[in-house]
């Protein structure tokens, strides 16, 4: 299709897009004027029905928590998609962490990086933890605070490396974490059925509006989901850096020379056509005569055998 | 108020037009990053905090994060022996 033709399809679409959006905004409500009745309602009956302060999460934990549980499951789903297609292949080897690695071409963050990581991270876990637990007091809630402590976690990555971030945090610990928050949500909905009352429904006391301890399920909602957001979302980080930094594929070169400083294996004289590994490498026929170990000179060749 | 809504919307409109004019993918996460940002002020200035929280740390911090993480990744594969 010639420029001429294509700008001849585009004129009319756009002069019909253009009338379509002018009449859309003319008929719009004026700026700032709210004309549906649910809003008002929620705000006029949440506060002394429920005790909370913040009906936005009253609506999402009490009111439309059902909608809520999807989302939450939406997460799940792809947070276990995230690590079924990333996971450690057959074909690939653990590497040395690149970022602790001596030939690593990029620098280090530098030490202003670091520190100011290191100083930020207990505030903002903090700070993630309060709007999980305040989340129907003020704005904010589950979601907002889970992945505000796992923003805190991207920080451990900054200050310390991928080394400290795994030490730091128990993987086991998480991924119970993880089917807790998802799980515990159901529960807390069928604790409503198990009362007598329906799916979902804020059967706890709702205590006196405005301490941390009030809300009914609401509360209880909001931590289960924080607690869902924040190890979903570090189980993605987490398993996006083992990806980048840990699995090689066999035989692009960089995890042979991670068997091989693993035996500290050194060629001398003698050594030519023997094999090494598991099998696989053979060393090349012409050895250096000096024995220097195979990891420090460049020349000395590898021949993957391609036996798998 | 207003005018400060409608300062933030043009500025929006820029951030947008400037993520789609960057080329280079990385610069493209650093720039798409500081439009997330301004989208998280943008709701601030609109009344929704809830939804500001939610925009600064998914919008300009975790996606961020994941897609330069991506990008490593793919690079990576890509480098020559």
């Amino acid at each position: 299709m010639s420029r001429s033709v294509r700008l001849w399809l585009f004129a009319p679409a756009l002069v019909v897009l253009a009338g379509f959006l002018v009449w859309s905004f003319a008929l719009l409500p004026a700026f700032g004027n709210y004309r549906g009745p649910y809003g008002d309602v929620l705000n006029s009956v949440a506060p002394p029905e429920r005790h909370v302060t913040d009906v936005v999460s009253a609506v999402n934990f009490d009111y439309r928590a059902i909608d809520t549980l999807g989302e939450e499951f939406i997460l799940f789903a792809s947070v276990i998609g995230v690590m079924l297609l990333l996971r450690e292949h057959p074909d690939e080897v653990k590497e040395e962490i690149e970022d602790e690695q001596a030939e690593r071409k990029v620098p280090f963050p530098s030490d202003a990086v670091r520190v100011m990581s290191l100083l930020l991270i207990p505030p903002t876990v903090l700070f993630g933890v309060y709007i999980v637990t305040h989340g129907h007091l003020t704005p904010g809630g589950g979601f907002q605070g889970g992945a505000i402590i796992v923003s805190a976690l991207a920080l451990v990555y900054l200050a310390a490396g991928f080394k400290m971030f795994k030490r730091l945090i128990p993987h086991q610990l998480v991924d119970l974490g993880e089917g807790l928050g998802a799980g515990g949500f159901v529960i807390i909905g069928l604790a409503g059925i198990a009362a007598g009352a329906t799916f979902l429904e804020n059967v706890l006391p709702t205590g006196e509006t405005g301490d941390v301890l009030s809300g009914g399920t609401i509360w209880l909602i909001s931590v289960t989901t924080g607690l869902e957001v924040a190890a979903g979302l570090y189980l993605v980080i987490h398993t996006f850096l083992e990806k980048l930094l840990e699995h090689v594929k066999e035989g692009d070169g960089r995890g042979l020379r991670k068997t091989m400083d693993d035996r500290r294996w050194t060629m001398r004289d003698g050594d030519a056509g023997k094999t090494m590994g598991d099998g696989r490498w053979r060393m090349d026929p012409e050895p250096a005569k000096d024995g220097r170990p195979v990891s420090q000179g460049p020349r000395y060749e590898i021949e993957d055998r391609g036996l798998r | 108020m207003e005018i400060l809504q409608a300062m933030m919307l043009v500025f929006i409109a820029a951030a947008g037009l400037a993520v789609v004019r960057t080329h280079e993918p990385s610069s493209q996460v650093v720039v798409f990053s500081f439009y997330g940002l301004l989208l998280a002020i943008m709701f601030v200035l609109f009344q929704a905090p809830a939804v500001a929280f939610s925009q600064i740390v998914v919008g300009a911090v975790v996606l961020p994060f994941m897609l330069l993480l991506a990008l490593a990744r793919v690079r990576r594969r890509a480098r020559p022996k």
